[in-house]
């Protein structure tokens, strides 16, 4: 971060907490960016001359003799087709031994688009994956994260999915990544050859949890560059946004702030929302969509992280392993994709909702019999069924390994339904299962 | 409160929490502007200390610094009435959002809600000499189609005489159309625009009798069994994905009413997008014409400014007063009152005030409770008849009701439409509750005549042995899970499957189908009387096990009815296989 002449220099401060720093100061403006003894800070509270800091690096070691500079200035990232194939943190400064780029400077947490000029989301983004295609189709201007305990896969499934959609640009915003996993999607994004399209934007383990707050906004804004100015289609991935939810809680309580559910700050939706909302489908073309992770503990999705984001996204892939066939799933209950109806029977043959709601609703059916069999009662003939159909289900459609198309998913739907079940026993349209019925 | 404004300096920032120190007097929620590089930002005054007024602002305060310049306008938050507010897209402030330039919002940009060049077909409904009162109908104009009435200004106290009113013919809503007169001697020119400030009901009626008259919504589940009538007030509580938004959106596309007033209250840009897109091409099913054109959208969502979420409701329930003072039935959906709860939380949490449970304002519950009171059916000053039906959505932290905005709104709204995760999950949608939910409208005996006297003088009957056919179903389903399948008598797993075929045929019903989206009034009144003639039916059966499919094969032709057109070749083949079906069941 540069310094330049006209700007103001002060070396008394005030109070410092864990996060904050308060001092006297005037002419300053609300979140306007300060550099602290050398770190990024930004103005989250101003009453008449005493000005409050949050330093998203921490304030260990900081003096209050510490030179504190204004920049004049909300945070900024430079955008340019120059971030391609790079890495950052977050504050846009390269890390992976890179040159500094070039670009034209623009604000980060920039205004939300006008709603009538969004287009509606019609494009479908297809992943290979049953358990997303068939039962919870993603679609381009899309938001939705995987809800996964952490010793699920999913950073592997997202990057997956992330290589198979066919996006022009793919932004990566990693909050919390461990060093393992920043260098695994560096490897892989270049043992796909796809290093060039894809800007990342990272922090890990090793640098302060408050940093990570400025990430999403990076990641959104280069993205909002590349599908604004250059009709591009871009994926962005944001990974793990519940340290970045965490990082939000630690900030309000060095605040003093009145914390809501689960210590988080009563504005988690609003602070969600503004970020997940940048998904978008342009008029002119480009697209934002965005596919985040948000890890659970214990399967809890009552938690506030995980319950302000359901509220905010547009659905949610669940990941769970299922014991019986040995493999992470797609689970089709808690699972959910909104705005598949946009695009399923449209875009994809026309059996595709009533083929995906049968073979859920058969799924249901054999959990079902599964807790009958588990209180000790006999099995009906048909509830037998279903347990063979569930297994062989969750098997060839619902493990994250299947990679098909859509077509085949559905063919492959109507062999299982064939294989246990009778026509009746589908409740699917009569036309349809004429037509469709192998 | 039309005084000059007082003028002011920003002294403290947090966030959209500004106090302004000032000189003059300023009232509680008057409208300030602040002043920056140019732009003027909108905010509220919420609360008054000393010389100290603490303004929420309706914008981001990026960049605001100490000492700027700030101005009161002397008057509280406002809309604007008058013709031309149906189709609209506004925000919550009532900014046209057509009339912004660019794909991105620009703070400080404030539009025109209504079209100052457009012409109006009008004609007089007064006489010169008649003695007027606010809120009388001095004209009408088309609007769509619509009769928009231009009233007497609601905020005129006392008694008028008309002086004069224009002829038929073509006029802009800022001409004057009529000139009236007061006790005084003082003459007044009335246009077709008049503000009034969102907070306060609008209360221009004779009076306000309990709902007595059956809203259809199309929707099985409520109009069979749980209805809500035109003025009534209902709430749709439920875990996020369990179909709040997709039941709203039906419910818009299907009530009959005439105007339908949509709330996105701090929801996603996408949902509303989808009205924008889909109205347009829709047919209202009553009058033919395109859903839009009786629709006015309000659209804060979630990524817009927190304090402007809290207005939008407000928007809109004034949007949906003001259509009812002209004779008219509006039906007011907000999706979802939790974010306005919420955005009341922040305000109140930024205020430093003392929280009330989970970090709410303490009076949350009168606040919700007031705005409830605000809907409702009238009888006007001149005999005729409008309402205000309002049915929001309430979206509970971890899916958990026992929650400060679901009990506050459960005291204040006669029907509860409680959505299930459980339904949801196995797809059973619409995912209401039927036995959780209630209408406490069923036992009106305002609602028992209209029923006994519209539908059929055993609706209400019927409708009580559905519910308890349900009731039964579900005590029998847990016995028949402790004991299991052949622990029980065979007569238990007839009574489980009675209540299924109520469940998937009246219960159940396909939002994304195009037939069996939206249930006319009689089509619910044939269904119900074949699903109880049905269930009514003592089948014969040797074992447990043949209940299961013979029902499921029922079922699966009474589903076929369901997606075909009532009565048509179709739907009446399958009857008759139906009755075949039937048939067999008794020669076996
Ligand atoms: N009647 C229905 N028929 C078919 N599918 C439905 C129905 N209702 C809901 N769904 C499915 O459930 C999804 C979620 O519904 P919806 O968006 O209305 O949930 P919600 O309760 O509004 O959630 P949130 O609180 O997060 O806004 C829909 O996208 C659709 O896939
Ligand atoms: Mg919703």
């Amino acid at each position: 971060m540069e310094k330049k002449a006209f700007q103001k220099v002060y070396t008394k401060i005030k109070n410092i907490t864990k996060a904050t720093c308060t001092l006297n100061v005037s002419g300053v403006g609300n979140e306007e960016i300060a550099l602290v003894q050398g770190r990024m800070a930004q103005v989250v509270k101003i009453v008449g001359e005493e000005v409050t800091l949050q330093v998203f690096a921490g304030t260990e070691g900081i003096s209050t003799d510490a030179e504190v500079v204004f920049l004049g200035e909300a945070p900024t990232i430079k955008v340019s087709d120059q971030l391609c194939g790079r890495f950052f943190n977050g504050f846009g400064d390269p890390i992976d031994g890179g040159p500094n780029i070039d670009g034209e400077k623009r604000e980060i947490g920039g205004p939300s688009v006008n709603p009538v000029r969004r287009k509606q989301p019609s494009e479908l983004i297809a992943t290979g994956i049953a358990g997303i295609d068939l039962n919870n189709t993603l679609v381009s201007g899309q938001k939705i994260p995987f809800f996964a305990d952490p010793d699920q896969p999913f950073n592997e499934v997202m990057a997956n999915v992330a290589l198979r959609a066919k996006a022009d640009r793919i932004v990566l915003g990693g909050m919390g990544l461990t060093n393992d996993d920043y260098l695994y999607f560096k490897n892989l994004f270049d043992a796909a050859g796809a290093l060039d399209k894809i800007v990342s934007f990272v922090n890990t383990t090793m640098q302060p949890p408050v940093q990570r707050l400025l990430i999403p906004d990076m990641a959104l804004s280069a993205a909002e560059y590349f599908a604004v100015d250059k009709n591009e289609d871009v994926l962005v991935l944001l990974t793990d946004m519940t340290l970045y939810a965490d990082a939000l809680s630690i900030v309000s309580n060095r605040m003093d702030q009145i914390p809501s559910k689960d210590s988080m700050p009563g504005s988690l939706y609003s602070d969600l929302a503004k970020l997940y909302e940048k998904a978008v489908q342009f008029p002119e073309g480009g697209s934002i969509t965005i596919v985040a992770v948000t890890t659970l503990s214990g399967g809890d999705i009552t938690h506030a992280i995980p319950d302000n984001t359901g509220y905010i996204t547009e659905g949610q892939l669940f990941l769970r392993k299922d014991v019986e066939i040995g493999k992470v799933i797609v689970d089709p209950f808690r699972s959910l994709s909104r705005l598949k109806q946009l695009v399923i029977g449209k875009k994809t043959r026309e059996d595709h909702p009533q083929v995906m709601n049968a073979a859920i609703r058969l799924y249901s059916d054999a959990a079902n019999a599964r807790t009958k069999m588990e209180n000790g009662f006999d099995l009906t003939d048909y509830d037998q069924r279903t347990l063979d159909y569930a297994k062989d289900y969750s098997e060839k459609l619902l493990a994250i390994d299947v990679n098909v198309d859509i077509d085949e998913m559905l063919s492959t739907a109507w062999k299982l339904f064939a294989k246990y079940f009778s026509k009746e026993e589908l409740g699917i349209k009569e036309n349809l299962v004429n037509k469709y019925w192998e | 409160m039309n005084k000059k404004g007082a003028i002011g300096k920003v002294y403290s920032i947090v966030a959209n929490l500004v106090v302004v120190k000032f000189e003059g007097a300023v009232s509680q929620n008057e409208i300030a502007f602040i002043k920056l590089d140019g732009v003027d930002l909108m905010a509220e005054v919420i609360k008054v200390v000393g010389d100290f007024a603490y303004v929420q602002v309706f914008e981001s305060t990026r960049g605001l610094k100490p000492g700027t310049e700030v101005s009161f306008e002397g008057h509280m938050l406002e809309v604007t009435l008058g013709p031309g507010i149906l189709s609209k897209n506004y925000d919550g402030l009532q900014n046209d959002l057509d009339k912004m330039d660019g794909i991105f919002l620009k703070r400080g940009n404030y539009t025109n809600p209504l079209d100052d060049d457009k012409e109006w077909d009008f004609t007089p409904l007064a006489e010169v000499g008649d003695k007027v009162a606010a809120a009388d109908w001095l004209g009408s104009v088309i609007e769509n189609w619509l009769n928009h009435k231009i009233m007497v200004p609601f905020k005129f106290e006392g008694k008028y005489t008309v002086k004069s009113v224009v002829p038929e013919g073509k006029y802009k809503i800022n001409d004057t159309i009529a000139i009236i007169t007061d006790e005084k001697g003082n003459d007044y020119n009335i246009t077709m625009v008049q503000k009034w400030p969102v907070k306060k009901a609008i209360e221009v009626f004779k009076s306000k009798p309990r709902p007595m008259i059956q809203l259809e919504t199309g929707v099985r589940v409520i109009d069979t069994l749980n209805p809500i009538l035109e003025g009534g007030t209902g709430f749709i509580p439920g875990p996020f994905g369990t179909g709040k938004t997709v039941l709203q959106h039906a419910i818009s596309k299907q009530a009959a009413a005439d105007v339908i007033i949509v709330a996105a209250c701090g929801e996603r840009a996408n949902e509303v997008v989808e009205i924008f897109s889909e109205f347009p091409e829709l047919d209202d099913p009553r009058t033919g014409r395109k859903l839009i054109e009786r629709t006015t959208i309000i659209a804060n969502t979630s990524n817009m400014p927190v304090a402007a979420r809290e207005a939008s409701v407000y928007t809109a329930m004034t949007l949906g007063e003001y259509y009812r003072a002209m004779g008219l039935k509006v039906l007011l959906l907000a999706d979802s009152t939790s974010r306005w709860a919420q955005a009341l939380r922040e305000m109140s949490n930024r205020l430093e005030e003392l929280p009330g449970p989970d970090a709410f304002p303490m009076d949350i519950s009168a606040i919700i409770a007031a705005f409830y009171a605000r809907a409702g059916y009238v009888y006007l000053n001149n005999g005729e008849t409008g309402s205000v039906t309002f049915i929001g959505t309430v979206s509970p932290a971890g899916g958990n009701l026992k929650e400060p905005v679901t009990e506050s709104t459960k005291k204040a709204a006669r029907c509860f439409y409680a959505l299930s995760q459980e339904r949801a999950d196995s797809k059973r949608y619409p995912a209401i509750d039927a036995l959780d939910s209630y209408s406490k409208y069923l036992d009106y005996p305002e609602f028992v005549k209209y029923a006994y006297e519209n539908i059929s003088d055993t609706w209400i009957d019927k409708v009580h042995e559905a519910r308890n056919i349900l009731i039964r179903g579900k005590e029998t389903y847990e016995q028949i899970n402790i004991l299991g399948d052949d622990g029980v008598p065979l007569e238990y797993h007839k009574i489980f499957w009675r209540s299924e075929l109520v469940d998937f045929i009246i219960l159940q019903q396909d939002a994304f189908d195009n037939i069996d989206a939206n249930t006319s009034m009689d089509r619910q009144e044939y269904m119900l009387d074949l699903v109880l003639d049905i269930v009514r039916k003592d089948f014969n059966f040797s074992s447990y096990e043949e209940v299961n499919p013979y029902y499921k094969k029922i079922i699966n032709i009474l589903k076929q009815m369901n997606y075909s057109d009532f009565k048509s070749d179709k739907f009446n083949s399958y009857y008759k296989s139906l009755e075949t079906t039937i048939a067999e069941r008794f020669d076996a």
